[in-house]
């Protein structure tokens, strides 16, 4: 007989003693070894994919960011390339502004340089001609220059036409201080007396006269009372000198004062081509 | 010659008895449960681990995932069972290589021990899962007509389970044992290496026949579960 029943019964005590210890020692730790590997390899796949995750994030925050910081620099670089613009454009004007303020103070520095040029030319052609009056009349007739002026201004007295000589009566009747007479030299005795003469003469009235000498009158002389004047001297012909002197300053003067906006008419303000 | 170790008493008093067979399986069990406890003593969860440990994860592994293939979906449930089949049949073959070692499947109070406990096992697992009436109640399927071939094959399948161990594992020893007293060297080596391969492939195939009968009862409608990692 193969089979014996009791070892048959005995080996499958055996077995379910070996089923039972096999499950104690071998089946259950080793399974839960590999279930607690899986559940930490399973945590560090979260964690991987919670750093990744996170990562992912901080990328994408760090992008956002540096957008921003490109998007600020490229707007700060235009403010800036706006405000370098202002400031270019502000210290043009204020170059220009200063070109132009220089300018007018050359101008007017030029301008005042010919009034004094011309105050001097003026003045100069003054005593020139007065000189050149006077050695002449001299010449002449042996007459002073404050002869022949006293007699211009008494013949300018009786060439006054009615209405002036009217208004000029009226104004010596009725002046309360005697009327002035000025004159740019001290005039003599008889000029003075032929003076009185003459406009007691005109206005049939005792007339005292006051005399002073004003060097501005430009050997000239002047009859002041009430608010009424008569002159004649030579200042009025030396206005007239004047001014056609002033003009030519002022012709010369307009080229130089503008080089750099007709820069081609430079040369023409030169020495060498005004010069002939 | 002894055709089976059971022949082999060390001794006996009256019907109790203690033959070759269970002195080896005692052996073997020995040594499954003492290497298991040395290498399951110190565990670790971590990723490095020793070889033996890596070793038995993989056969346990490997175990659990042919369980969920044939079609268990909770393979730990029937680790216990049917992974200790596998060892147990598998030590006993891989230790023929040892001289004087006679393999206790080698006799058939042994595979017909395992397969009356299949025999006993197969039918528990199925009223676990359906109950008792529906496990019953998978007798009369289609028909009422088929019980009594229900029957037969259940009978006939674990006769065919311990006939089938016991005749490949004690061809094998005989073989070895008469080609020993012919050509004592080159002979009996190839046939003990033919039988370590024939002993692994009897140990699969009763395990894997024992897990198809569990799943047959529990129901064959459950789906083939995950493998598992």
């Amino acid at each position: 007989m193969l089979i014996d029943w009791f070892t048959v019964g005995a080996q499958v005590l055996n077995f379910l003693v070996l089923v039972a210890l096999m499950k104690r020692f071998l089946y259950v730790p080793i399974l839960h070894a590999i279930d607690a590997r899986e559940a930490r390899v399973a945590a560090a796949l979260a964690d991987a994919a919670a750093d990744k995750a996170e990562a992912k994030a901080q990328r994408d925050e760090f992008q956002r960011k540096n957008e921003e910081l490109a998007q600020q620099s490229a707007a700060l670089l235009s403010q800036a390339r706006d405000a370098a613009q202002a400031e270019r454009q502000r210290l043009r004007e204020e170059t220009w502004q200063a070109v132009a303020a220089l300018r007018a103070k050359h101008r007017e520095a030029l301008r005042h340089e010919a009034r004094h040029l011309g105050q001097a030319l003026a003045r100069r052609t003054q005593d020139e001609v007065f000189a050149i009056a006077r050695k002449a009349l001299l010449d002449l007739g042996s007459t002073s220059l404050e002869e022949r002026i006293c007699e211009v201004f008494i013949r300018r007295l009786h060439e006054l036409d009615d209405q002036a000589k009217r208004a000029l009566g009226e104004a010596l009747k009725t002046a309360t201080v005697p009327p002035l007479v000025r004159s740019a030299c001290e005039l003599p005795a008889d000029q003075r007396a032929a003076i009185q003469r003459a406009l007691a003469g005109m206005f049939a009235a005792d007339i005292h006269l006051r005399f002073e000498m004003a060097p501005e009158l430009i050997s000239g002389i002047e009859l002041t009372t009430h608010g009424h004047k008569l002159a004649w001297s030579i200042a009025d012909y030396l206005a007239a000198l004047e001014k056609a002197v002033t003009e030519l300053l002022d012709e010369r003067a307009t080229p130089e004062s503008t080089p750099e906006s007709t820069p081609e008419s430079t040369p023409e303000s030169t020495p060498e081509s005004t010069s002939p | 010659m002894r055709l089976s170790p059971d022949e082999m008493i060390f001794w006996q008093h009256g019907f109790f008895k203690l033959n070759a067979t269970i002195v080896f399986t005692w052996g073997l069990m020995v040594v499954l449960v003492i290497g298991s406890a040395l290498v399951t003593r110190r565990l670790a969860s971590g990723m490095h681990r020793s070889r033996w440990q890596n070793f038995l994860e993989i056969v346990v592994s490997a175990i659990r995932k042919q369980i969920g293939d044939v079609g268990l979906r909770q393979p730990e449930r029937y680790l216990g069972f049917l992974g200790t089949l596998f060892l147990f049949i598998a030590a006993a073959s891989l230790c023929t290589i040892l001289p004087g070692y006679e393999p206790p499947t080698g006799s058939l109070s042994t595979t017909a021990a395992l397969a009356l406990c299949v025999l006993v096992a197969v039918p528990l697992f199925g009223i676990e899962e359906q109950g008792l009436g529906g496990y019953l109640k998978s007798y009369l399927e289609p028909t009422l007509i088929m019980l009594p071939f229900h029957l037969i094959s259940e009978v006939s399948r674990t006769l065919a389970l311990a006939i089938r161990l016991f005749g490949n594992m004690m061809s094998g020893t005989m073989i070895i044992g008469i080609l020993l007293t012919i050509t004592p060297f080159l002979f009996p080596m190839v046939m003990t290496t033919l039988g370590l391969l024939t002993g692994m492939v009897q140990a699969y195939i009763f395990s894997v026949l024992a897990t198809v009968y569990i799943a047959a009862a529990i129901g064959s409608r459950q789906p083939p579960c995950e493998p598992a990692t």
